[in-house]
């Protein structure tokens, strides 16, 4: 299972804060799974055309998927997956 | 009736209403505050301004607060100098600059603090926090202390010692974080998203923090007899300082306190981590930088939220980036106190020595007006700075010795080479 943690930000689609998903493979089959779940407003909220949208930070384990590899970063069982709104300093 | 309509989507313009949040639920972009202009108009003036409390708060109309009663330690209102000498090096005629290092904590960040603090207590939070690289964990920690709110405080774990010792002595919780600026973030975005009954200043209150760096804006115009300057410097770390200067400048003209103005706008970061800076040198994206180094701390961010905002504000206003190193940055430190009398932190180095950079390469003009912000204090940050002095020896207590000793030259502070933190 992917424990995956939702901003506040899509809980009125989500739901929920908190997700597990039996997934193994790469983001592309996280998002894949969870967009079958949510519909497409979970998808219009976090992707523009295919791609996710600027203000969109994903992470897995702690680390930002724009320094490991977008989409295609794999996933696997006891990995936990942040989805956040980009905010930061001041 | 509230002069603050709501928060309206930076990004699609969505309406929101007010409250502790940050994010556009329908595109996740990030929200600002949104006026009442009508209602603003009405109420402000120069006269009223003019009699004013010495403080941010003179500037009231223009903010986004609801309560008489506001979490003020005294920030902000602090002087321009006409910085003659500093000027006379640069080869600029009319330079300024902004002091911003002598706020109740020492840096510019009590200014977006009060607002935000003030904030939290109309919305009823039960704590504040932050995520900071030290300016604004004092700042926070000071507020929260003053509003009687218990303070949680996210830093990195490599910052200066002097800002750990002065943001303890407030009695805030403090959470050092392995990793960096953004890590400490990352994981205070998940806490503040956790605890929706704490006003985490530079996230969930976020679009309400930002306003209060505006009235960096509206004290240069004020005390440039209502006129704003020609050319701002900046420091950038998340790039949101340099956008609400921007903002600042230009409600200003739209509620006609000044006239129509044009001043352009500049940013300096450090080599070490320089994504806006490089973003506008190039015309490019801005990209995140995952690891970095450098001696200036306080601009040390990799990922910056507003970062493509403040390159726009930078390439639309005609203005410039610079990128000096941490060597340039120190000799610039010592080189704003030895012409003005005004210790700075790195921070400051980092737009003096970018003020530098822009007039060598043309950006910046002679004659024109420019004002350069100073918005941290060096006394926060002397670790950096130990290795660049040079402490003379002591002398036996005879004027002999003493005549001896001044007869020769004083050996000059001498920036070395220096290495920042790696992050």
């Amino acid at each position: 299972m992917v424990k995956v943690r939702f901003s506040s930000a899509l809980q009125g689609v989500t739901k929920t804060t908190l997700k597990e998903v039996p997934v193994e493979g790469t983001l592309h089959d996280l998002f894949a799974h969870l967009k079958k779940e949510f519909g497409a407003e979970f998808e219009n909220r976090l992707f523009e055309a295919g791609k996710l949208r600027r203000f969109v930070n994903v992470f897995v384990n702690g680390e930002d998927v724009r320094h490991l590899q977008g989409l295609e970063t794999p996933v696997k069982a006891g990995d936990e997956v942040s989805i956040l709104p980009a905010v930061s300093g001041g | 009736m509230s002069r603050v309509l709501g928060l309206v989507c930076r990004e699609c313009k969505a309406e929101v209403p007010p409250g502790m949040v940050n994010t556009c639920t329908r595109c996740f972009g990030p929200l600002e505050v949104h006026y009442d202009w009508e209602k603003v108009q009405e109420s402000i003036s120069r006269e009223k301004i003019a009699r004013g409390p010495h403080s941010i708060w003179r500037y009231e109309d223009l903010l986004p607060v609801e309560s008489a009663e506001k979490v003020d330690l005294g920030a902000g209102f602090k002087k321009l100098h006409r910085a003659r000498n500093l000027g006379r090096a640069l080869g600029l005629r009319e330079l300024y600059v902004l002091d911003d290092s002598v706020n109740p904590t020492y840096s510019f960040k009590d200014r977006v603090t009060s607002v935000a603090v003030t904030k939290a207590l109309e919305f009823g939070a039960e704590a504040v926090g932050c995520a900071s690289t030290g300016n604004l964990a004092s700042a926070v920690a000071a507020h929260a202390a003053k509003a009687g709110l218990p303070a949680y405080i996210f830093i990195p774990e490599s910052i200066e010692l002097g800002k750990i010792v002065q943001m303890l002595s407030y009695g805030p919780r403090i959470i050092p974080v392995h990793g960096n600026y953004d890590d400490a973030n990352r994981l205070a975005s998940e806490v503040a998203d956790a605890h929706p009954t704490w006003a985490f200043v530079n996230i969930n209150i976020r679009p309400y923090y930002t306003e209060g760096s505006k009235t960096l804006a509206f004290e240069v115009a004020e005390q440039l007899d209502w006129q704003a300057p020609d050319h701002v410097v900046v420091p950038m770390a998340s790039g949101a300082l340099l956008c609400a200067i921007a903002r600042g400048f230009q409600q200003l003209e739209q509620v006609g306190l000044t006239p129509e103005n044009h001043t352009r706008i500049s940013g300096a970061q450090p080599s070490g981590c320089a994504p806006i800076a490089r973003a506008v040198q190039t015309r490019g994206d801005v990209v995140p930088l995952r690891t970095y180094e450098t001696i200036v701390h306080s601009l040390a961010i990799g990922n910056p939220a507003d970062g493509p905002y403040a390159r726009d504000a930078i390439l639309h206003s005609r203005g410039g980036a610079a990128i000096p190193t941490d060597e340039e940055v120190l000799e610039a430190i010592h080189l704003l106190a030895r012409t003005e009398g005004i210790f700075t932190e790195p921070a400051g180095g980092t737009t003096v020595a970018g003020l530098q950079h822009l007039v060598e390469n043309g950006t910046i003009e002679p004659d024109e007006r420019v004002v350069l912000y100073a918005t941290g204090n060096g006394l926060k940050t002397q670790e950096s700075l130990t290795r660049t002095i040079h402490i003379p020896a002591s002398i036996r207590p005879t004027v002999g010795a003493f005549e001896a000793m001044v007869s020769s030259p004083p050996p000059a502070n001498t920036p070395q080479k220096t290495r920042g933190t790696a992050w």
